[in-house]
């Protein structure tokens, strides 16, 4: 009988479960840069959620003072109350920060998830059907993927207004390829192992499996390639900001920002690139330590 | 004088977890034209030795003892030395057909490159020497299929085109390690015929490394047992064979299933092989052996005994044997 | 061999007409149409206008036109913003600046990532090794939108090096190309270093090794074409990444290349050049993919089927 030790295996699966999880999170909170990404990463959204708290100034309302003469008196100073400066308007670039941050982030956390979402159905649904369905479904991602879909993004954004919900979804919508292959991937292993067979055998549904028995079993992939596609959702976001295509004032995000700063740096304003830099480059620094340490504690290669 | 005379030869890695002791005060000599096993499971230390002498130990591993070839210091030497030797005199033959040949390069660019390297031949003529040695390793229509790549080939063609490639400038000393075990049973045997008629052929020193004692019985002169990174006894094979005189080597041969006598019982022995980076104190197989004593924490020297025969316990031959 | 190939091409082609066709579909369906201004047109005009661009047709001749003035004469039609101008004219002026840097900002990001990464795997655990996993750890938060003003600031602003922007000539390329190509320079490198480490620790170099050939002639003939290969695989990725990157180098270093038309006629919703842009750049990634596919066959004789 052949199947005897994979039958025992699978039935030490749910015992050995627990054990694999605290395994990773052992192994993730040994590895330094994915702690110190940790840390980053706290410290970055509590700057987000409650760094508002702490500004003195609204990020809208204008200073009078320093109107005209932002060079001179907009400088980062604690006596102002602007204690990242201002920006070119007289606005407190502190409380825009914040705020940037907080667009930034929230693109990135829920571009990622529609990336996911649909990444997931779609590369579980080629995955278990097989066969014909999956080669024409894989094909039209391999088409997908060779679209420049930065432009496709732009263009959606100028004819459809410039709101962010469709940058939101734009953003997500655009990233779902490489995530419908990775998952088509497990999910083709999957497919073959013993509880999905009797899952099959005792006529439960398609869409049935795959939202109970395939997907769960694929949280751990789906949760490293989350993190890691965050940050390239903030890439995106902030680039098409940086062009001034993205969120429009007075709202901003830290592309925006960074694209503001970046066209005053002749008038010895540096800090209007400087604090949205940092931050930006902080936020992109923590999820990508984060992403690399859960993918190496993890990797479905080692299990 | 001998023509590979290793003297005290220790390797260690250094690994994140600590130091791992691959081989420990290795004496090893192999004269020209003689066939010598090196027995030992996996993790006795014995491919690490093969790879020590070819100079081809992994970054972290490190050497000490020396390895004299044709009279001349070669562990540790300088790049340019080693590779004068290497393919030209000694040779070395690889566990593992499937991954040992560039799976991106043609053989014909993988077989003529050695030539044209050492002995300085032209592409055209380097490829119709490997032709011909293709030919001696019964490659059928060797012509044709030299501009091949390597996934074309069978695990077992693939072996022949690396004994072939060994054996392009007729080395003095070929090291084969463990040439036969990533192939089937059939074709084993003829792999192990074929470099049998080679080394014949050529009369060249060869070091068999292997696990199979049924290979070492049928193809070598004379028989090292390896375990832990140490030798345990060596000496010619049939006496060896027929009169084992270490716990080590009787226990491997009753773990060896003998198809002249059916009714003889196998015995395996019984534990796992040392744990390299916490080896036991004093003989690696004491936690093992049947005769060991608190006398065992310290390693007892190689002593010569019989007929050129050494070996490496406290026990007295007799009581072994017996 | 060419089997693949023509397999490739024949894959290649389809791509192309859907990318054509969706972009066509996607401009037809835009809220309000290309002369909503806010002026309102009187009716007549309106009708005329439509009639000249051809928006009258039934939808499935409109887009079998523009395919195929594309197709036969590299004919993108005329723009709807700039009555006078052709959206080839438009894409015509800056389409040469562009592809010079790209160019260069490509060779500079292979040439660069594949050697410090072929030299930080050879050197491995070396202060080299380290430096080059460092800086290819801290590229990859310097888009190009974060690399250009941190150079400008840096070689224009404080030490008054290299003209903060401008195409006239090599002086003003540094930049662009520096700011383009970090980011994918630390990437391949980094690509490079964990497959030529991989690599070098394989048997098939254990056993070249074992030939006694000397230690360049290991790397350069037997293990760089391997460690090439997930580095050949990640070029597609990396050329749209640059040719979506150009659109920021051509607006912040006014450089005057196709990007600048592409915004430009994405803040006055001329569709007809925007248009025309994504499609020349979805076919250059085409074609690039299609180059990259068969460099991937030449290099791996297991994939030629």
């Amino acid at each position: 009988m052949v199947a005897t030790a994979e039958q025992t295996a699978e039935q030490a699966a749910p015992a050995a479960g627990r054990s694999l999880w605290a395994d990773a999170r052992r192994r993730f909170f040994r590895n330094r840069a994915a702690l110190l990404g940790f840390v980053i990463l706290v410290f970055v959204t509590a700057f987000a959620l409650f760094g508002g708290a702490l500004a003195q100034w609204s990020g809208e309302e204008l200073d009078y003072a320093v109107m005209g003469q932002v060079a001179e008196l907009g400088g980062p100073s604690l006596a102002t109350g602007h204690y990242f400066g201002t920006d070119d308007l007289g606005r407190d670039l502190y409380a825009r920060t914040v705020q940037g941050t907080q667009i930034s982030l929230a693109v990135g956390v829920i571009g990622a998830l529609i990336a996911c979402v649909v990444g997931t159905l779609y590369g579980a649904t080629a995955g278990y059907f097989g066969g014909r369905t999956d080669s024409v479904m894989m094909r039209l991602v391999d088409i997908f993927m060779a679209v420049p879909y930065m432009f496709i993004l732009i263009l959606l954004l100028v004819m459809y207004g410039r709101s962010i919900t469709i940058l939101f979804i734009g953003v997500g919508l655009i990233s779902w390829m490489e995530m419908a292959r990775i998952v088509r991937g497990q999910t083709l292993s999957l497919k073959g192992r013993e509880f999905v067979e009797a899952a099959r055998a005792t006529g439960v549904s398609a869409p049935v499996i795959i939202a109970r028995h395939i997907v769960p079993n694929l949280l751990g992939v789906i949760a490293v390639y989350a993190t890691l596609l965050v940050p390239l959702m903030i890439l995106t976001e902030s680039f098409i900001s940086f062009l001034g295509l993205g969120v429009q004032e007075p709202m901003t995000s830290l592309g925006a920002l960074i694209s503001e700063g970046a066209g005053t740096i002749a008038y010895g304003t540096t800090w209007q690139l400087g604090f949205p830099l940092l931050f930006f480059c902080l936020t992109l620094f923590g999820f990508f330590f984060v992403g690399d340490g859960l993918r190496d504690a993890l990797d479905p290669k080692d299990r | 004088m001998a023509l590979l005379d290793i003297d005290d030869l220790s390797v260690t890695f250094y690994t994140d977890d600590g130091p791992v002791h691959a081989v420990s005060d290795l004496d090893l000599s192999i004269d020209k034209g003689e066939t010598l096993g090196i027995v030992g499971e996996s993790g006795s230390g014995k491919s690490q030795t093969a790879f020590a002498i070819m100079g081809l130990l992994a970054g972290n591993g490190r050497t000490r003892g020396a390895v004299r070839f044709d009279g001349q210091d070669i562990l540790g030497a300088a790049p340019k030395v080693i590779n004068r030797l290497r393919a030209r005199r000694i040779a070395m033959i690889f566990q593992d057909p499937m991954t040992s040949l560039n799976p991106y390069m043609r053989i014909s660019d993988q077989m003529a490159e050695v030539l044209t390297l050492h002995e300085g031949l032209s592409k055209r003529d380097a490829v119709a020497r490997s032709v011909e040695m293709l030919d001696a390793v019964r490659i059928p229509s060797a012509r044709e299929r030299i501009s091949l790549y390597p996934h074309e080939f069978s695990g077992g063609m693939r072996q022949r085109v690396m004994i072939a490639m060994a054996l392009l400038c007729k080395p003095d000393l070929l090291i084969a390690d463990e040439p036969t075990t990533a192939l089937d049973v059939t074709v084993q045997a003829q792999i192990m015929d074929l470099l049998g008629d080679l080394q014949r052929d050529l009369g060249m020193a060869t070091i068999l490394i292997t696990h199979d004692l049924g290979v070492v019985a049928g193809f070598c002169d004379r028989v090292v047992v390896m375990y832990g990174g140490r030798v345990m006894e060596q000496g010619p094979v049939d006496p060896l064979f027929a009169r084992p005189a270490h716990p080590y080597t009787r226990g491997l041969l009753g773990a060896v299933p003998r198809v002249d006598d059916a009714d003889a019982r196998m015995v395996a022995i019984p534990g796992n092989p040392p744990d390299m980076a916490a080896p036991p104190e004093g003989c690696p197989f004491r936690p093992r052996c049947g005769f060991a004593g608190d006398d065992c924490r310290t390693m007892p020297p190689l002593v010569a005994f019989g007929e050129n025969r050494a070996r490496a316990c406290q026990r007295a031959v007799e009581r072994v044997t017996a | 061999m060419i089997a693949y190939t023509l397999k490739r091409i024949a894959i290649a082609i389809p791509t192309l007409l859907v990318l054509i066709v969706i972009s066509f579909l996607l401009m037809h369906a835009a809220p309000g149409g290309p002369f909503t201004s806010e002026r309102e047109l009187p009716p007549q005009v309106l009708a005329n206008l439509n009639a000249k661009y051809g928006l009258d047709d039934p939808l499935w001749k409109q887009i079998g036109t523009y395919v195929w003035n594309i197709v036969t004469g590299f004919d993108f039609g005329p723009s709807f913003v700039y009555k006078d101008r052709t959206v080839n004219e438009i894409i015509g002026a800056g389409f040469p600046i562009t592809l010079t840097y790209g160019l260069l900002s490509f060779v500079v990001a292979v040439t660069v990532g594949v050697s410090l990464g072929v030299a930080a795997a050879v050197r491995h655990n070396s202060a080299l090794d380290y430096a080059a996993v460092g800086l290819s750890i801290g590229a990859q938060v310097l888009p190009n939108f974060v690399m250009a003003p941190i150079l400008v600031l840096v070689f224009t602003l404080w030490l008054g090096w290299l003209p903060g922007g401008g195409w006239q000539g090599p002086e003003t390329w540094i930049m662009p190309v520096i700011a383009l190509s970090t980011s994918f320079m630390a990437s391949i490198a980094r690509i490079t270093r964990s497959s030529m480490l991989e690599v070098l620790g394989s048997n098939h170099i254990r056993a070249a090794r074992a030939k006694g050939l000397p230690e360049h002639r290991v790397i350069l003939r037997h293990a760089l074409k391997p460690a090439m290969l997930p580095v050949i695989s990640y070029l597609g990725p990396a050329f749209v990444g640059m040719i979506t990157g150009s659109v920021v180098i051509d607006i912040y270093f006014s450089t005057g290349g196709i990007g600048k038309a592409f915004v430009d006629s994405a803040l006055n919703r001329d569709y007809a050049v925007m248009m025309g842009v994504t499609i020349l750049m979805g076919a250059l990634t085409i074609t690039f993919n299609l180059v990259v596919d068969i460099l991937y066959g030449w290099i791996d004789p297991k994939i030629r089927y």
